[in-house]
């Protein structure tokens, strides 16, 4: 029997409730994750699928349901005491590192992902650089030499891959990506997904990856979810997934919610 | 005043000697400057609560050597205060969500009738060196200068091995990018209560040691305390920056910092030499912080603003017509 790495159950988180601004983002939410499953995410604009996964990472509590990671309750728990079990990667190249600190500390940051931190052991030790710099290597972009540049000097897509590459230095239970490549030029975009692919097989790794790129999305990963006001609307996985074209998404789509798929971004891409 | 007579009474001499003293002062005021950096550096925070904890630790470490302990052990009592003080501010801050600006001036404020409390509701208590013996004295300024190098000296070698360390580098990396930071596992709260209760440690530590400098504590020792903190700061880093560039590493860094204090008050000792008002001390120390404080923004705007922007559309459109 295969394991379960991530259950999301009967989940629903409202925004400014009891004001005008009221907004249901997640309405009744249900996705289970096995282990080893690479899940890409599609969905218009204020689907919920960020906010999906920022309720597994704990950003803020949810308001109801439940979430499970490696048969853990994380339900109550604040972001940085699941952190230990989560990898994440954001949408902007500049959130996911510390722009003032060195490539070295920023990965030896993330190395001690979920560990206390202690005031007297070093920040990086003589091993892990070693560690780092044959780490480096595998993303092909010439930042094994520059262990200690400051990461603000590296560009959005070094910046990215960085990013990708710390979330997985601890091998994380589930790796959430959020249009890690969305804010990248094609051919960056391409070679970070490129990279993404690397670390996720290489590990073996249970993802969750949000993406506006119909293409992407079929190409990726052996199961796609298509989410809709808050909920997951479609789940295609195995043969059907393997099989799936972008125009048997696009009717799906519409024939499931009974709307066109109306995210010019989806369409474009 | 006759200005050739003025001028006749500004001998090189007499500044000469008043820098010493002066230079011990400013050692003393590098450690505020260090303590400074930590908030308004590397946790991007402008803390005010160190108005108060300067105060605090000159206040505890007074009336323990009136007491008849040790001045050193005084001192680090002073420290343990201040860390307090410092942990009070960083609950306000995290644990009740207010603003750390306002929860820095709602200790500060405490701290008034606290430090009143310590020294026996007097606004004043002196501590002659000639009574006790005392870590440093401006009776003895040469004594005095090298006990600040070595306390100065100490404190950044401290500060420079905290920082390297697991839990220094979750503090900066807190400063730096907090989302980063959580998503990394690193508690921000925690490291904000560390990094401010570090902080003012540090700058009771340096109000226990002008306390015994100059023979006294004041409860009005502390008021001002941020800004020339944060003088010393600025005027460090910019020095330094301008001396060292791209080789500035962390530890200069430090070193600056405390020199920034130490040149603050060399400056200070020749506006007193100056005979200038020194009443406008106070306006000068402020309008040099806000030029500086303003600087790296004006820069941003220098190479990119709207009113630049249009002036170089205008300029282009009438390019155009002359074509
Ligand atoms: N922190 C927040 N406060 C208030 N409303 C929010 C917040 N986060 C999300 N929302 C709202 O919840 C809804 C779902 O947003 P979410 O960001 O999850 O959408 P999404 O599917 O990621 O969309 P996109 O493709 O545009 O990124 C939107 O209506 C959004 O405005
Ligand atoms: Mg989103």
């Amino acid at each position: 029997m295969s394991e379960i790495m991530l259950e999301i159950k009967d989940v629903y988180k409202a925004f400014n409730p009891g004001t005008i601004n009221e907004k249901i983002a997640l309405d009744g939410v249900n996705l289970t994750l096995e282990k080893g499953d690479f899940v890409t995410v599609i969905g218009g604009n204020g689907a919920g699928k960020s906010t999906m996964l920022n309720a597994v990472a704990g950003v803020w509590p949810i308001d109801s349901g439940s979430i499970q990671i490696a048969g853990m309750n994380v339900t109550g728990l604040p972001a940085y005491k699941r952190a230990s079990l989560i990898g994440r990667v954001f949408q902007d190249p500049m959130t996911g590192t510390a722009a003032t600190m060195q490539i070295e500390e920023n990965m030896a940051l993330a190395l001690r992902r979920g560990r206390s931190r202690s005031p007297f052991r070093p920040g990086v030790t003589h091993k892990e650089r070693d560690r780092f710099r044959e780490q480096l290597k595998i993303l092909d972009l010439g930042l094994e030499d520059r262990l200690t540049a400051k990461v603000g000097l590296l560009s959005g897509g070094q910046r990215q891959a960085l990013t990708l590459l710390m979330a997985t230095l601890q091998t994380p239970r589930i790796l959430l990506l959020d249009e890690h490549t969305a804010a990248l030029d094609p051919k960056t975009a391409e070679k970070v997904l490129a990279a993404t692919e690397k670390v996720v097989s290489k590990d073996h790794l249970t993802t969750l990856m949000i993406t506006h790129n119909m293409k992407d999305a079929i190409a990726h990963g052996n199961r796609l979810v298509m989410m809709s006001e808050g909920r997951v609307i479609l789940d295609i996985r195995g043969e059907e997934k393997a099989k799936l074209t972008v125009e048997d998404l696009l009717h799906k789509f519409s024939s499931v919610s009974g709307e066109e798929f109306a995210s010019d971004k989806v369409l474009l891409s | 005043m006759d200005i050739t007579a003025y001028f006749q009474s500004l001998t090189p001499l007499s500044l000469l000697n008043r820098l010493p003293a002066g230079i011990a002062q400013g050692l003393i005021w590098g450690i505020v400057a260090l303590g400074v950096y930590i908030t308004f550096r590397l946790l991007d925070i402008a803390d005010l609560s160190v108005d108060g904890t300067f105060c605090t630790g000159g206040a505890v470490t007074v009336m323990l050597i009136l007491a008849g302990w040790n001045p050193y052990a005084a001192v680090a009592v002073a420290l343990l205060a201040g860390l307090i003080a410092g942990v009070v501010t960083g609950l306000l801050h995290t644990l009740l969500g207010i603003p750390a600006i306002l929860a820095g001036i709602l200790t500060q404020y405490a701290l008034y009738s606290l430090n009143l409390a310590i020294m026996d509701m007097k606004a004043n208590q002196a501590v002659s060196v000639d009574k006790f013996v005392l870590m440093l004295s401006s009776r003895y300024v040469t004594y005095s200068i090298i006990v600040g190098v070595v306390l100065v000296a100490l404190i950044i070698a401290a500060l420079y091995l905290y920082f390297g360390t697991e839990q220094g580098s979750a503090i900066r990396a807190t400063g730096c990018n907090q989302q980063m930071a959580g998503a990394n596992g690193i508690n921000i709260n925690l490291m904000k209560v560390i990094g401010l209760a570090l902080s003012n440690g540090i700058v009771a530590l340096a109000g226990g040691v002008m306390t015994q400098f100059q023979g006294y504590a004041d409860i009005n020792m502390g008021r001002g305390a941020i800004v020339i903190g944060l003088a010393a700061v600025i005027i460090g880093e910019v020095i330094g920056e301008a001396l060292f560039r791209k080789r500035m590493n962390f530890a200069l860094r430090l070193t600056f910092v405390a020199l920034g204090g130490v040149i603050y008050y060399i400056v200070v000792e020749i506006v007193l030499w100056l005979k200038l008002d020194t009443n406008f001390l106070k306006m000068l120390t402020a309008v040099i912080v806000a030029i500086f404080l303003a600087v790296p923004y004006l820069q941003k705007m220098s190479r990119s603003s709207f009113k630049k922007a249009g002036k170089n559309a205008q300029r282009a459109q009438d390019d155009g017509k002359e074509v």
